[in-house]
């Protein structure tokens, strides 16, 4: 931006380096994760696979869901819904991840331009922030965190369920019991590393010598929370695969190997 | 000049480092409409710079530190030649200066107990230095910083104006201090009327008229070339003294400090904070040996360890063993640094090594000293967790400065000036501690400031700015532009124009050669002479362009300080002929008993005009031997009669 | 200067064998108009950005203006923008450029322009007044605070800033904006506020002060989209988002977008 007061500098940018290569690289793969997962949640097929059901249907809550003896489906929607059950609880870690302030920056950056990179002129004439709606919103993020643990749980009960077999008798472990395994960690480090969580550990007291306990958990969400970037990706990478697996299951592509 | 802008103030401070601010803040509490003029943006001094910490006896560490102990060091430090009242009044003071800052919000390390955290250093018998990490100078600019913007802030609902009664007006320079005409000269030495100054940003000229001005200007490391001082150093709050009358004394005395950086060329002399040994740092020469324990002088044998094992065992119990020889005071390491590197002993750049690497963990230094960790990876590329640092010394401090009213903070001679911190010579004797800086800020920043508001309350009458001074400043302010080419009257003047960049170079590099950390009555012979060209040429210093933010004219007009107080230096370093703290002669290696009570007495040599510095074969400078008041008995009686008997003649003992 | 004073100044240093000659482009001009220079210039090992800047001024621009002060990265005077960064000069190694690249230099581009690399930085300074202060607690004097290093530590964090201002100036919100200088405090300042914010004897809540509604409504934080640039141009490496922003975000949150804290903060004021 130039003012005349300012220096007269007419270029945009003077940065000599590929200061383009980390939005461009954000923005395809946010990108290539939105056009994979709109297409599995709208599919409304391939998603269950005795005993593994794939994230994005987890909780199933429609009364079109698959019958997953066991699992998380409760028929709270009649069967007056007819679409994919899948976008009655995407909704949630969509929220999560879109209110996210890691994620934030990434598509502030990627996609909106704003800035693209630092230093880097932004192509909007105005620009207000979070000031007003629709994006003052992001200050919910909190919500979305306590919804966000609540699917977390769901998830690691259907990790915990893929110990059983596909004739739901325990004391099974496949290939796919792994592929959960990692998911449902980095789902939970993603989800406890969120700055929210981090707040109300203990970020938000005033003296961390009343609360030892609270401190020392605010300590360790700290160590993660300086990873959250990094958690941010990877769990969004492995619940794809997660899906992708039973995808690969469901539609009879390949057959689960087994260890026991 | 009738053009030049003039404002009415009560109190006008020149320096915003800690002394500065702090005595800005005291006017300003009195009722003073105070200004502070400071050359850099507000909170950018070099105050920034001290990491170590404030010494003040608060007793948080070790029960046992009271204001006594505290005095005793400081005078032991000194070599029994500071203002024993100074040091006194530093000592009793020091605590109260600290505590207040807290309420203020600066925000210490703390103790265990949630006390203010204290740390070793050298010289000090007990742990001492309050701290932050080793940027405890940030904490204390930023903390006095955001107390002035808090007064502002009051003054801003009471009269609706940030500024109505504490003004800073930053990067701007003085250049004289104005005093009320005697007999109707241009430079008569009556009370203070105001200050002359002008903008670096635009070059415009005004004169704040005020009856006090509270010089803290700093120091003078500018005219050395190996220094940890930034650009500001350049002697002002001296030359601006001495110009108005007020004399300097103990000028000989100018600190190096041991370790400074010595690579790469860029940051040579840049500080390495004392914390470093007071926290377990070793100094080795190349050979590997903690080479220090060969150096402790008979006057310290008693209070610092013999061997290696010994040293390293007072770091953690220091009631039952002595400290290691590394923590001496300042002047005692950096000559053995010095004696080292000259023995071929030293690293491959030209210091010595000062190790933390293999003292303490990685972890445990990172958090103790980040900022040193910090300078060292992203200016020498050292990981000094992992490899020792190569350190040299480095002009610090001046202990010499404006002679001052212990109590009072007033110059010597010119009523309504004032001056504290580095620019007041007396309470640091030889040497100062470390640690000391910090605290003597605050301590005489207040003084300053409370004693200059009492001044001006008492006041009847204001002194006017005499229009004559006015003028005269301004054509000496602009004398660089119209240099070049110029034949004037008088064949002195006559000549090139110099580049005041080279001029200042020629000046660094011959203070450094010939008045630095060793002395020969030779080379300060030789000094004198250079630096009586150099003041030739320096009125010849030209600069191209306009008044606009022109360093190259900022350059030139600080050049005619830093000639006269590096004039002070050489002719009271040549005249004192004994080694005692910042000064040591090799002609005169020892300490001499008759010398303490001396102090060197510097004034201007003719304060009516400027035809010695046009004459190359006088100087500007006169110099005056004084002695100082004896020291009060209650005081002597902190100190065993056996170590008084190293410092004080036989006949100052006796009465 | 002539030919054998640079001469003289090139055998003073040390390695001198290692000097090269640099490209520099340096911006020169005032607020009618200023373009940028080419210069060719001596640098030797070990030197960083400031060192070159200063040997232009010694030997071929003596009148190019520069604000700087420590050269230690410690003062926060010397910020500019290098090759397009906000950096500081003093702390940006030559070693880091390619011999045969050509140096930018800049003056920070958010802020006036006084004079070739020097900017008008009052923004900050108005900025900084517009912050309430430390209040301290009435019942507390001098000598008898007591704080536990661990509830010291969040706001040390933030008292490292040494107010060079560089993430006030890469700040899109202002930077590409100027109008939204009035209603944005930038990072520097929010920090502050959370700085004072998590300060333990804090008295502010007690004296009516409510720092952290004060953050959103009056000192712009809703502006800042968390986009992170101040965290990676600080030269003091503070974590400005993760630790003061979205903290303080998260604190205006309790107090505005929040009924369950609010309902509790309403019993437990009750029941006190």
């Amino acid at each position: 931006m130039h003012t005349p007061s300012r220096a007269a500098i007419p270029a945009r940018h003077l940065r000599t380096d590929r200061w383009w290569l980390a939005p461009a690289t954000t923005a395809a793969g946010l990108l290539a994760f939105i056009v994979y997962s709109t297409w599995r949640a709208f599919a409304n097929a391939d998603y269950y696979s005795a005993p593994y059901v794939s994230p994005f249907y987890s909780p199933c809550l429609a009364e079109n869901c698959h019958t997953m003896r066991g699992g998380p489906n409760w028929e709270i929607f009649g069967s007056w819904w007819g679409l994919s059950p899948a976008l009655l609880i995407l909704i949630f870690p969509l929220g999560f991840r879109l209110t996210c302030y890691y994620y934030r920056k990434a598509y502030y950056r990627g996609f909106w331009a704003s800035p693209p990179a630092c230093a880097v002129a932004e192509p909007h004439k105005k620009y207000t922030g979070e000031t007003r709606f629709p994006l003052i919103l992001q200050n919910i993020h909190r919500y979305f965190f306590y919804f966000a643990v609540l699917v977390a749980g769901v998830l690691t009960y259907d990790t915990v369920l893929t110990f059983r077999d596909e004739h739901y008798a325990w004391g099974h472990m496949g290939l796919g019991s792994l592929v959960f395994l990692a998911n449902i960690v980095l789902i939970w480090a993603y989800t406890l590393s969120c700055h929210s969580c981090r707040h109300i550990v203990g970020g938000r007291l005033r003296h961390f010598s009343k609360h030892p306990v609270r401190y020392r958990l605010w300590g360790w969400i700290g160590k993660l929370n300086e990873r959250h970037m990094l958690l941010a990706w990877s769990s969004l990478i492995s619940v794809a695969l997660a899906d992708f697996y039973v995808f690969l299951l469901a539609s009879g592509a390949f057959a689960d190997p087994r260890f026991f | 000049m009738a053009h030049v802008d003039r404002q009415t103030w009560d109190v006008v401070v020149v320096g915003a480092g800690g002394a500065g601010l702090r005595a800005a803040i005291e006017a300003r509490e009195a009722g003073m409409r105070t200004a502070v003029i400071c050359k850099s943006l507000f909170g950018k001094a070099h105050t920034v710079m001290a990491e170590g910490g404030i010494a003040a006896s608060m007793g948080n560490a070790n029960e046992h530190d009271n204001w006594q102990v505290h005095f005793r060091d400081t005078m032991r430090g000194g070599k029994f030649l500071n203002h024993w009242r100074m040091a006194e009044l530093h000592a009793r003071e020091a605590p109260d200066r600290v505590w207040e800052l807290e309420t203020w919000g600066a925000l210490f390390d703390r103790t265990p107990d949630g006390r203010i955290s204290q740390r070793n250093f050298g010289g000090h018998e007990y742990p001492r230095l309050a701290h932050v990490g080793d940027r405890t100078g940030l904490e204390l600019i930023r903390t006095l910083q955001q107390k002035i913007v808090s007064l502002q802030q009051e003054d801003e609902k009471e009269f609706g104006a940030y500024d109505a009664r504490l003004k800073v007006f930053q990067e701007c320079t003085v250049t004289r201090v104005l005093t009320e005409s005697k007999s109707g000269s241009a430079t008569g030495s009556g009370k203070v009327s105001g200050t002359f100054c002008y903008e670096r940003e635009s070059g415009r000229f005004f004169v704040l008229e005020a009856p006090a001005v509270v010089l803290a200007t700093g120091g003078i490391g500018k005219s050395f070339k190996v220094t940890s001082n930034s650009w500001e150093y350049t002697g002002d709050g001296h030359a601006l003294a001495l110009l108005a009358g007020a004399p300097l004394i103990n000028m000989e005395f100018v600190q190096f400090h041991p370790t400074g950086m010595v690579w790469p060329p860029s940051v040579k002399g840049i500080l390495v904070t004392e914390s470093v040994r007071g926290d377990g740092g070793v100094l080795r020469n190349s050979d590997g040996k903690r080479f220090m324990f060969g150096y402790i002088p008979d006057v310290f044998k008693e209070k610092y360890a013999e061997t290696e094992d010994e040293g390293d065992r007072w770091y953690e119990d220091p009631d039952h063993n002595r400290r290691p020889p590394e923590l001496l005071p300042r002047d005692e390491v950096a000559r053995a640094i010095n004696a080292e590197v000259k023995a071929g002993r030293g690293s491959p750049h030209g210091g010595v090594f000062l190790d933390v690497s293999t003292r303490m963990p990685a972890e445990v230094i990172k958090r103790r000293l980040p900022s040193m960790h910090h300078q060292f990876k992203e200016l020498a590329d050292v990981d000094i967790t992992a490899e020792p640092m190569e350190v040299g010394p480095t002009c610090h401090y001046v202990m010499g400065g404006v002679d001052v009213d212990p109590d009072t903070a007033a110059a010597t001679g010119v009523p309504g000036l004032f001056a504290a911190g580095e620019v007041a010579g007396g309470m640091h004797g030889s040497n100062r501690l470390g640690g000391n800086s910090l605290s003597d800020l605050l301590v005489f920043g207040r003084r300053a400031g409370l004693y200059a508001a009492e001044y001006v309350t008492g006041l009847t009458a204001r002194p006017a700015a005499d229009p004559l001074q006015i003028d005269a400043a301004e054509a000496e302010a602009l004398r660089p532009f119209s240099a070049e080419g110029e034949e004037r009257e008088g064949a002195a003047d006559r000549g090139p124009a110099e580049n005041p960049y080279t001029l200042h170079q020629e000046l660094q590099q011959a203070m450094n050669d010939l008045v630095g950390i060793i002395r020969k009555e030779s080379e300060m012979f030789e000094a004198l002479k250079r630096l009586a060209d150099l003041r030739v040429r320096a009125r010849r210093a030209g600069v191209e362009g306009h008044r606009q933010y022109n360093p190259g004219w900022h350059l030139a007009i600080d050049l005619r300080n830093m000639l006269l107080v590096s004039e002070c230096v050489a002719r009271a370093a040549l005249e004192r002929e004994e080694s005692r703290g910042g000064h040591t002669r090799d002609d005169h290696p020892a300490m001499d008993r008759s010398w303490r009570n001396i102090n060197l007495v510097c004034e201007l040599a003719d304060p009516q005009g400027d035809a010695r510095a046009a004459d190359p074969s006088l100087g500007q400078i006169r110099l005056a031997r004084r002695e100082t008041p004896p020291i009060r008995r209650d005081l002597l009686e902190l100190f065993e009669k056996d170590e008084l008997a190293k410092y004080l003649t036989d006949e100052e003992l006796t009465r | 200067m002539t030919e054998q004073q640079t001469a003289q100044h090139v055998a003073e240093q040390p390695g001198a064998s290692g000097a090269y000659q640099a490209h520099f482009r340096v911006w020169r001009g005032d607020t009618d108009g200023g373009a940028l220079s080419d210069f060719t210039v001596e640098v030797h090992e070990g030197e960083v950005v400031l060192d070159i800047i200063h040997r232009l001024q010694a030997t071929q621009a003596p009148d190019l203006a520069v604000r700087w002060n420590c050269k230690a990265g410690k003062c926060g005077s010397c910020s500019a923008e290098i090759n397009g960064r906000p950096r500081l000069m003093c702390m940006t190694r030559m070693s880091v450029f390619e011999r045969t690249e050509t140096i930018t230099v800049t003056p920070m581009r958010a802020f006036p322009v006084v004079r070739d690399l020097v900017t008008d930085v009052s923004f900050n300074y108005a900025k900084a007044r517009e912050i309430p202060a430390f209040v301290p607690p009435p019942e507390l004097g001098p000598g008898e605070y007591r704080m536990q290093q661990e509830d010291v530590g969040r706001s040390q964090e933030f008292r490292k800033c040494i107010e060079c201002f560089l993430c006030q100036d890469t700040c899109h919100v202002v930077r590409d904006h100027e109008e939204n200088k009035a209603a944005f405090a930038g990072p520097r300042f929010l920090m502050r506020i959370a700085e004072l914010d998590m300060h333990p004897l804090d008295a502010a809540p007690e004296s009516g002060i409510d720092r952290k509604r004060t953050a959103q409504d009056e000192h712009g934080l809703g502006y800042c989209n968390i986009t992170k640039c101040c965290t990676e141009v600080c030269p003091e490496h503070i974590k400005i988002t993760d630790n003061a922003l979205i903290p303080l975000k998260e604190r205006a949150a309790d107090r505005k977008y929040d009924p369950l804290v609010w309902l509790g903060n309403k019993i437990r004021r009750r029941t006190e």
